[in-house]
């Protein structure tokens, strides 16, 4: 048992992989000598060789299209888009290729590939390094998307996703890689040191896609989050006094519906959070879900707490992100509903 | 510089369109035989002539000549002139199926035959193409069976892709034949990832690529040419220039640039073009880069220059965009005429077999699609079933898809 970040839980996650598996190739812009530019593949060059993890053009197109034809070779491409912001040039490749080859060949030739990117914002970085895109590709069948929301996770789900036999998309908070930040942007940062989920082991284990955990139990209603979104719905849970149980879904697609309906039948009430924009996001999906499941449990309708349908500002970084004093007051609403 | 005090947007435009004479007279035609053959391991630099050239071995009379020559065996070339007939035959039927309901849609392949039957002989077992849908010729060369092709153009209950792919989008992994997209220009960079893949596990296989010119325009062309040529993938990759898109002429995705071959040359990969309707060219320059990529050499891009000769799909009539006399006007010919001319001139063939092959090959095809139909057409016999469109979406069918296959009823 190791103390880690997510980033070295990450780092950890591919080193074991590429131990494991000689067919498990990483490369994207950066990657290589440098490591990357939030340091995920720090030393993988150096100890695997230049075949195994190396630096590519800055072509998201070319790095997925490429990673598609080596997976169709059969090798196990790990591949990092740098920014979740950078992903579109790629999306044509992961929607009708990546996610479609299995389906459209009868499975003689298949995709198993993780494309990795760090998504959220919380860092200043403007509306081209801050979105979360999760919902363009929970739209897409064939794909399966995963967003952890600690170190401990991110190692066994990203072990998880490199081991799938399907396209992953593998997306990191990266306001969560250095530490579990609640969204309390003007406290002092706090790092992962002490937090449980920081103890991570060092050798191969799994957590497996499409299970959901529980966060924080609670009695009073459910909130359904996942990613940066997990701990500032802990904060303000604790910060409003309402019992909230958190349900952290982790993957996003195959959805775990069964942990939803159970908590929420409970409950009686139900959250919905994430920092992507509010229209058509992924918390539309978790609120029609919810209705068709749970409508004879609800007390109250369904609340959508979400990032402003307006372009990730820079300046306004802490006005657009849903934060802990936004979340309880939609907690206090949703009581009183 | 000129005089005008405004600007003025260009817009390509063929040389002649519907009602207009066919004019083919700025298609620079070299001799045959006149283009060097350089050593396999030149370097793309030294060869930069052979872009704007066309290499050809086939002459008027029909004699092989020059140093292109000589890549088959006589035995080689009438199987080649059968796999050209076969697909034209094929075509022929399918055509005339898709008229008959029997099928949705077809796209033939008249007069580009040559390119994917004798491409497909200077491949290896394992290797792998990634064609686009006018590369049929690569199938029947490598002897993938007819009746299989039609149980996929029929989306019949013997389907191998069990009726979810669009009639010629074929796949068949074990004949080196990468599943179809549908999507142009997607596949270009993916057989480059494939070809570093083989690289990386140091293997012996090879890939290559297939794009249109139309297509050359996309982004994933560039980003193909840019992979191949960091990492020196084992890739050849091909572009076959038959003059139209559909109904937008070359020129349009050309731009100012004199060749598509020539695109390579910015990117230091070595650009060959070809006369596409001459089977020994075709399997000459296929060869020289099959060899090259096999030795570690990397990439070579191809320029097959033919010329459509029929509509792009069942779906568009050429007539509307091209005078229809343009293809008769095709200045380097029909590719089946011409090497049956050659084999004629050699003595290797006769009139008389000709008519004979042509009956033996209408005779297979039509047993083919006797056998197909009996699995059923599109609209009627035997089809695929509905639970097979809820599998093989995940290896593993996840939970939400079970309960929509349930509502479903299946």
């Amino acid at each position: 048992m190791a103390r880690m970040t997510m980033i070295e839980a990450i780092r950890s996650a591919i080193d074991v992989s590429m131990g494991r598996d000689e067919d498990v190739v990483v490369f994207g812009e950066d990657v290589g000598y440098f490591g990357g530019v939030f340091r995920c593949t720090q030393g993988l060059q150096q100890k695997y060789g230049k075949t195994r993890c190396f630096d590519a053009p800055i072509s998201e197109s070319g790095i997925v299209g490429a990673a598609i034809g080596m997976a169709a070779f059969g090798l196990k491409p790990c591949v990092e888009v740098q920014f979740a912001d950078y992903m579109y040039p790629a999306y044509d490749q992961l929607t009708q290729e990546a996610a479609r080859i299995r389906h459209r060949s009868n499975n003689q030739f298949t995709c198993p590939l993780v494309v990795r990117m760090p998504t959220g914002g919380g860092i200043f970085g403007g509306q081209t390094h801050s979105q979360s895109p999760e919902a363009l590709f929970t739209h897409v069948c064939g794909l399966k998307v995963v967003v952890p929301s600690n170190p401990y996770d991110a190692k066994g789900l990203l072990i998880s996703s490199i081991e799938d036999p399907d396209p992953v998309i593998f997306l990191e908070p990266k306001r969560l890689y250095n530490g579990p930040f609640d969204g309390h942007h003007d406290r002092p940062v706090t790092p992962w040191t002490g937090h449980p989920a920081a103890d991570v082991p060092e050798e191969h284990y799994r957590v497996p896609l499409g299970e959901a955990v529980t966060a924080r139990p609670g009695t009073a209603m459910t909130i359904l989050a996942y990613g940066t979104m997990v701990h500032v719905a802990i904060a303000a849970a604790e910060e409003t006094g309402v019992d909230c149980e958190v349900i952290d879904l982790r993957t996003l697609l195959p959805l775990d519906l069964d942990a939803i309906v159970r908590s929420v039948s409970k409950t009686g009430r139900c959250m919905v959070l994430h920092e992507a924009t509010l229209t058509s996001g992924f918390g539309a999906e978790l609120t029609a879900l919810v209705q068709e499941h749970c409508f004879y449990h609800l007390e109250a309708p369904v609340a959508r707490v979400a990032g402003w349908d307006t372009p990730y500002p820079h300046a306004q970084e802490w006005d657009y992100f849903p934060g802990p004093a936004r979340v309880g007051r939609a907690i206090r609403d949703l009581m009183e509903a | 510089m000129s005089e005008n005090d405004h600007l003025s947007l260009h817009v390509p435009e063929p040389e002649v369109r519907p009602g207009g004479k066919p004019d083919f007279s700025k298609v620079e035609i070299p001799e045959a035989g006149s283009v060097r053959r350089p050593p396999e391991d030149a370097k793309a630099e030294d060869i930069r002539d052979l872009a704007y050239s066309i290499i050809r071995v086939m002459n008027r009379d029909g004699d092989a000549v020059g140093p292109w020559a000589g890549s088959l065996s006589d035995d080689q070339l009438r199987e080649g002139l059968r796999h050209m007939m076969t697909l034209r035959t094929f075509d022929q039927r399918m055509i005339m199926a898709q008229r008959q309901g029997k099928t949705s849609f077809y796209m033939q392949h008249l007069g580009e035959e040559a390119i994917s039957c004798a491409f497909q002989k200077a491949l290896k077992p394992g290797d792998m193409n990634f064609p686009t849908y006018r590369q049929a010729g690569l199938l029947i060369a490598g002897d993938y069976p007819m009746v299989e092709m039609m149980n996929q153009i029929f989306s019949n209950d013997a389907d191998p892709l069990k009726g979810r792919q669009l009639p010629v989008l074929y796949s068949a992994r074990s004949h080196g034949f990468f599943s179809i997209s549908g999507n142009l220009g997607t596949q270009y960079i993916q057989a480059v990832g494939w070809a570093m893949a083989s690289a990386i596990k140091q293997g012996t296989a090879i890939s290559a690529g297939w794009i249109g010119d139309g297509s050359t325009a996309a982004s994933d062309f560039h980003a193909a040419l840019v992979f191949a040529s960091t990492y020196r993938a084992p890739v050849i990759l091909n572009i076959v220039n038959n003059q139209w898109a559909i109904s937008t002429f070359q020129g349009i995705a050309r731009g100012g640039s004199g060749t598509f071959a020539a695109r390579g040359l910015g990117f230091g990969i070595p650009a060959l073009r070809v006369d596409g309707n001459d089977y020994l060219a075709v399997h000459a320059v296929s060869e020289w880069a099959a060899n090259r990529a096999r030795s570690n050499g990397g990439p070579t891009l191809i320029e097959h220059v033919t010329y459509r000769a029929g509509a792009h799909s069942t779906s568009d009539d050429p007539s509307a965009y091209r005078p229809k006399e343009e293809s008769d006007a095709w200045p380097l010919g029909d590719p089946i005429i011409r090497l049956k001319n050659h084999l004629i001139r050699r003595g290797l063939w006769s009139e008389e077999r000709h008519k004979q092959m042509e009956a033996e090959i209408r005779e297979e095809v039509v047993t083919a699609q006797k056998e197909a139909e009996k699995h059923g057409t599109l609209h009627a016999g035997g089809k695929p079933s509905m639970r097979d469109m809820f599998e093989d979406v995940y290896a593993e069918m996840p939970p939400h898809l079970k309960r929509q296959r349930q509502q479903a009823g299946v």
